[in-house]
């Protein structure tokens, strides 16, 4: 458990960032809180023979709600999350999935930026950003681009994000209606068996619309946008959620692990998006 | 004026047994003061780490170290060529078989120890080891015993003659040349006629899973050779420092007086602890090769993977009974999974522990238990996690065939157990299977346990709650958990219990200082048990020194008793009687001493808590406090100067403490979630030291019950890699998933113990994990469930429930 040797570079400024990133490209990885990349270094995982810490980078650890959409800047810890008065109004989905995520030590170092971009399956935010239909921005050589969190993730580990690009916030459209994030695992700091990120809107009984996302069930988040449409103009009741969580059931593709294996993966995402959506419904 | 002091007082003020004393090691352990072994830091001390395997059954051709010696900072490699000339390529297990200390040829599981590379510091070492090539030939792989015996791969070519026979093995005979022995109990022929001729049978076959203790400190050592003066220091993380010193001196030949093992502060053992592992041998050598101090310490996953697992035991019983539900008969067999060597942690008669207690807390009158020991590429070990030597097996096997036997008489479990227990009057009681049970009184537990959880009350509910589901208007099942246990610990009598020949008994010096206070030393070693505590409350109530007056000192071997160490149990039945016996010496020259002072005749004083009183003239006394100055200043006719006293305590028997727990829980049967609603633990461990670390230590045992029984498991898939090797898939509970215990006792004296006390460390782990089994299983009861193999983790019970149409 201890990491090969690598070069630790701590720049002042994004500039400097980029120039340390161009200077030895794929050989150089930036890190947030750490918490994905450093048990892979210790674990030999992962070969990293420069390691550039974000931390003193400034302007990364900011949380801005505007009138029509919330940033939050990549260096924005899990805590901070919980803690943020405002955002607990206007987008309390994000807190409620931030809860579950690890436990409070881990929490108080990992980063909402670190989770999106790392591009590990079993992260939370990645489908809760899918849900929310969040837009990252990157910036590289060439500058500033945002991706959309829907078309970020590419496979397990691999993203939408070039080597040498850096991505400095996430920016939510503020969420309307009723919300739910629904995990379960198997114990605290345990990564989803699975994982419901739901976000619905209620038009007199019916539902106008709504966003489904699912973790940990396949190499990437899932976002279900078959799940959404069989919901879409329904009373949310029980034979539109069946139709829903099969439609959902189609776009995942979970694998064995220790958790279980597939049979059970599916059953439970179905009971999981079941009670997600029906949490989200009684909110909305 | 003076207010009076009166003997409630001077009780008080001893802190003596019975008194919920705070633990005295806390002070530093919370300041972050404690001392373990990686805290040592000798000047130019080096740090030595593992070449593993990553097969699990593989030859190995070569191995080339040049590369690594290149990197900065290592100094050496060793591999088995090099401990040969020694004789330090194998050692002694401590269940009579031989392990490879570093590879020899070949490997047996994943993580074996390849070789040793000793570097200046640990990032060296770790650089080194990515550096050493070795050129492995695969082999086939058996993960299963059942198949290891049925297989023509020869796991250890070391034990097959060259004519190809299979010459027996330390207990006896071998079937197979993967087999390592069968170790019988009992009566074979009564026990298959009475089973035979039964009313009812019923039988069950259970695989109690592979886990591990799992100790917060991982296994370490420094080693420090000195040239100058021939002096080997071994500080280690060790359950057994004395039994360590020995074996050290047997193997390396070093005189023991020259070899000094010190067990520092502990981070839990739970028998992890008590073998003897590569790492220690190599970290000697390395020692003794480069004259330089070396340390060794797992990280992890070396510790998840490769040192002592525990149970692996599958299990096969029959047991019979009248249509009434009286037991007849009782008849198991084990095929037991020991990995690739035999390294069980047992005493030597025992090569299966103490796994002949199955027949419980039952009069069962004809028994017969059969283990067949197995090879098979995993790793070695089989060590009593927070259990006598194999007690949590027979207890669980015995525990869910009460069950199973109550599925079939369609009789209510708590109502067979109670028609079947060993009755009070029955005490001492011989049991079907050889062991004597001390004492008991079984059905005063049961009806109390019973009782505090209304459990007619929650058989109600549990019915309505079926009803319910079958109406559809729940999806949470309900399950009643019951276990009613009988340990058997404070191994042992040394007329039965040995380890490489070592007497299992234990060891108290006691020293008293001038002014009245005492330093007492012991030949067991706290692991977090407390000893520091519990230990002076009953030398605190023997010689009448408060017990904040007594300092507790274990783990040196230089200056401590030779005694067996603390594990099983044992330290409160062995250790606990050595210190009263010590302290009844202590009195006796005492009371010479104060019939002197008070000049009267050594039988006209009589002892009274801090003091000795003359008989029929209480305000006529000496305090110990004043004794024990005299001992030192006076000079007495008669009497040496001094107090000071020392005994070795061999058990005439075991204690049998017992216990009857009961769990509540909902189950969720569409995610398979358990929810642990209520946990009553009702513990007799005869006399009561410190009635706050008792419930302590339930609390601690039952949590290592939850883990093993709701999840924690050291899974291999069928290339024999370990799927388990790190906490995220390894379960440890935290205290999200801990619920609240509810503790409660009776107590039922040892009558052989001097102070009545009967230990208590590992009965929550023996009584708790059936306990949380029976709960899952009972709740499934209803639907046509007998049995489902733990660890009841979420996908399991999810299976069951599919298994039983309990899904759409």
């Amino acid at each position: 458990m201890i990491p090969a040797a690598f070069e630790y570079h701590r720049p002042q400024d994004m500039a400097e960032v980029l120039a340390v990133l161009e200077e030895h490209g794929d050989e150089a990885r930036v890190m947030a809180g750490g918490h994905s990349l450093i048990p892979m270094m210790k674990l030999r995982m992962a070969d990293v023979p420069h390691l550039i810490d974000l931390q003193d980078v400034g302007g990364l650890s900011n949380i801005d709600i505007g009138d029509d959409s919330i940033r939050i800047g990549a260096m924005v810890t899990q805590a901070a999350i919980i803690d943020h008065e405002g955002l607990g109004a206007v987008a309390p989905i994000l807190r409620e999935a931030a809860l579950q995520i690890a436990d409070p030590q881990v929490r108080y170092m990992g980063t909402v930026g670190g989770n999106v971009a790392n591009g590990d399956p079993g992260n939370d935010m990645p489908g809760l950003m899918q849900c929310l239909d969040a837009t990252f921005t990157v910036v590289g050589p060439e500058g500033e681009r945002d991706i959309p969190a829907r078309e970020f993730y590419e496979a397990a580990y691999m993203t939408a994000r070039e080597d040498d690009e850096v991505l400095t916030s996430v920016t939510i459209p503020l969420p309307r209606g009723g919300y739910a994030y629904e995990k379960q695992k198997r114990k605290i700091g345990d990564y989803a068996t699975a994982a419901a990120a739901v976000q619905i809107e209620n038009d007199g009984g019916t539902c106008a619309s709504v966003a489904i996302a699912m973790t940990n069930l396949s190499d990437t988040p899932v976002y279900s946008e078959a799940a959404g449409a069989a919901l879409v103009g329904t009373s949310v009741d029980d034979v539109a959620i069946k139709a829903a969580v099969a439609a959902m059931l189609g776009d995942i593709d979970p694998t064995e692990d220790n958790r279980g294996p597939v049979a059970f993966k599916k059953h439970v995402a179905g009971v999981i998006l079941r009670r997600a959506i029906e949490r989200a419904w009684s909110r909305a | 004026m003076k207010d009076e002091v009166t003997r409630e007082d001077r009780v008080a003020n001893l802190k003596g047994l019975g008194c919920s004393r705070k633990r005295v090691e806390d002070a530093r352990f919370t300041q972050g003061k404690g001392n373990y072994v990686d805290d040592i830091k000798l000047d130019g001390m080096l740090f030595g780490d593992f070449v593993r395997s990553p097969y699990a059954h593989a030859r190995i051709k070569s191995i080339d170290t040049a590369a690594a010696l290149e990197v900065p900072g290592v100094l050496a490699v060793l591999t088995a060529a090099d401990l040969e000339p020694l004789g330090l390529h194998w050692m002694p297990t401590l269940a009579g078989d031989k392990q490879m200390v570093l590879a020899d040829g070949k490997v047996l599981f994943q993580g074996q120890e390849v070789a040793f590379v000793v570097a200046e510091d640990r990032y060296a070492a770790a650089d080194g080891i990515e550096a050493v090539e070795v050129d492995y030939e695969e082999l086939p792989v058996i993960v299963n015993p059942f198949e290891a015996l049925k297989s023509d791969v020869v796991l250890r070519e070391d034990l097959v003659a060259e004519d190809g026979s299979i010459p027996p093995g330390a207990h006896g005979p071998r079937k197979h040349h993967n087999h390592i022995f069968t170790w019988e109990a009992g009566d074979k022929g009564p026990t298959d006629e009475v089973i035979a001729n039964a009313e009812v049978v019923a039988e069950e076959s259970m695989y109690y899973h592979r886990t591990h203790p799992c100790p917060l400190e991982t296994c370490g050592c420094v080693a420090s050779m000195d040239k100058v003066n021939g002096k080997l220091t071994l500080w280690g993380t060790f359950q057994a420092p004395h039994a360590i010193r020995t074996i050290v001196s047997l193997i390396s030949g070093i005189e023991e007086h020259n070899i000094r093992v010190i067990s520092p502060d502990i981070g839990g053992g739970f028998g992890n602890k008590v073998g003897a592992y590569p790492g220690y041998v190599c970290s000697v050598v390395a020692s003794i090769v480069t004259g330089k101090p070396v340390k060794w310490i797992e990280d992890r996953m070396d510790n998840l993977m490769t040192t002592a697992f525990a149970r692996d035991y599958h299990m096969t019983g029959q047991i019979s009974a009248t249509k009434e539900g009286k037991i007849t008969g009782l008849k198991c067999h084990v095929t037991a999974d020991h990995g690739g060597f035999d390294a069980c942690a047992d005493p030597t008669k025992f090569p299966a522990g103490f796994m002949n207690i199955c027949t419980g807390s039952y009069d069962i009158p004809t028994a017969y238990l059969e283990v067949d020991g197995v090879y098979t590429n995993k790793a070695p070990g089989g060590v009593s996690y927070r259990c006598s030597f194999r007690v949590t097996e027979a207890v669980y096997f015995i525990e869910r065939m009460i069950e199973v036997l109550a599925i079939k008489l369609n009789m209510d479990a708590a109502e067979l157990r109670r028609i079947n227990f060993i009755r009070k009057e029955q005490f001492p009681y011989t049991a079907a299977l050889g062991w004597e049970y001390d004492s008991g009184d079984y059905h005063t537990a049961w009806d109390k346990a019973l009782k505090a959880v209304d459990y007619d009350g929650l058989r109600a509910e549990q019915a309505q709650r079926v009803e319910d589901f079958k109406a559809g208007k729940t999806r949470k099942l309900m399950g009643i958990g019951l276990s009613f246990f009988t340990e058997i610990v404070g191994a042992g009598p040394v007329k039965n219990c040995d380890i490489l020949g070592l007497g299992m008994f234990d060891s108290c010096e006691i020293r008293i200082h001038p002014t009245g206070s005492a330093i007492a030393r012991l030949g067991t070693i706290s692991q977090g048990q407390g000893h520091a505590t519990t230990f002076a409350q009953i030398l605190a109530s023997e010689i009448g020194l408060p017990a904040d007056s007594i300092t507790i000192e274990e783990g040196d071997t230089d200056t401590a008793p030779y005694g067996l160490g603390t594990y099983g149990s044992r330290s409160t039945p062995v250790a606990g009687a050595a210190t009263a016996m010590a302290g009844r010496k202590i009195r006796a020259k005492a009371q010479m001493i104060a019939a002197y002072l008070l000049e009267v005749h050594d039988n006209d004083v009589e002892f009274d808590v801090d003091r000795f009183v003359v008989k029929g003239a209480p305000e006529k006394f000496k305090t110990m406090k004043e004794i024990a100055f005299a001992a030192y200043n006076q000079a007495i006719p008669g009497i040496e100067p001094g107090l000071e006293a020392v005994s070795y305590y061999d058990p005439p028997n075991m204690t049998y403490p017992f216990g009857a727990y009961i769990c509540v829980m909902d189950i969720d049967v569409d995610t398979g979630v358990p929810e642990i609603r209520r946990f009553y633990a009702l513990d007799d461990c005869g006399t009561r030291i410190n009635p706050m670390i008792i419930e302590g230590q339930v609390h601690g045992g039952l949590t290592e019950a939850l883990a093993v029984a709701l999840g924690q498991e050291i899974a291999y898939d069928d290339m024999g890699n370990v799927k388990t090797g790190t906490l995220m898939d390894f379960f440890l509970p935290t205290a999200w998933e801990v619920p609240n215990y509810e503790t409660d006792f009776t107590v039922t004296p040892s009558p052989h113990h001097p102070i009545g006390a009967k230990g208590v460390g590992e009965s929550p782990h023996v009584g708790g994990v059936p306990c949380f089994s029976n709960a899952v299983q009972d709740a499934f009861r209803p639907f046509g469930n007998t049995h489902t193999n733990m660890p009841h983790d979420h996908w399991r019970i999810w299976r069951t429930a599919n298994e039983l149409g309990l899904h759409d």
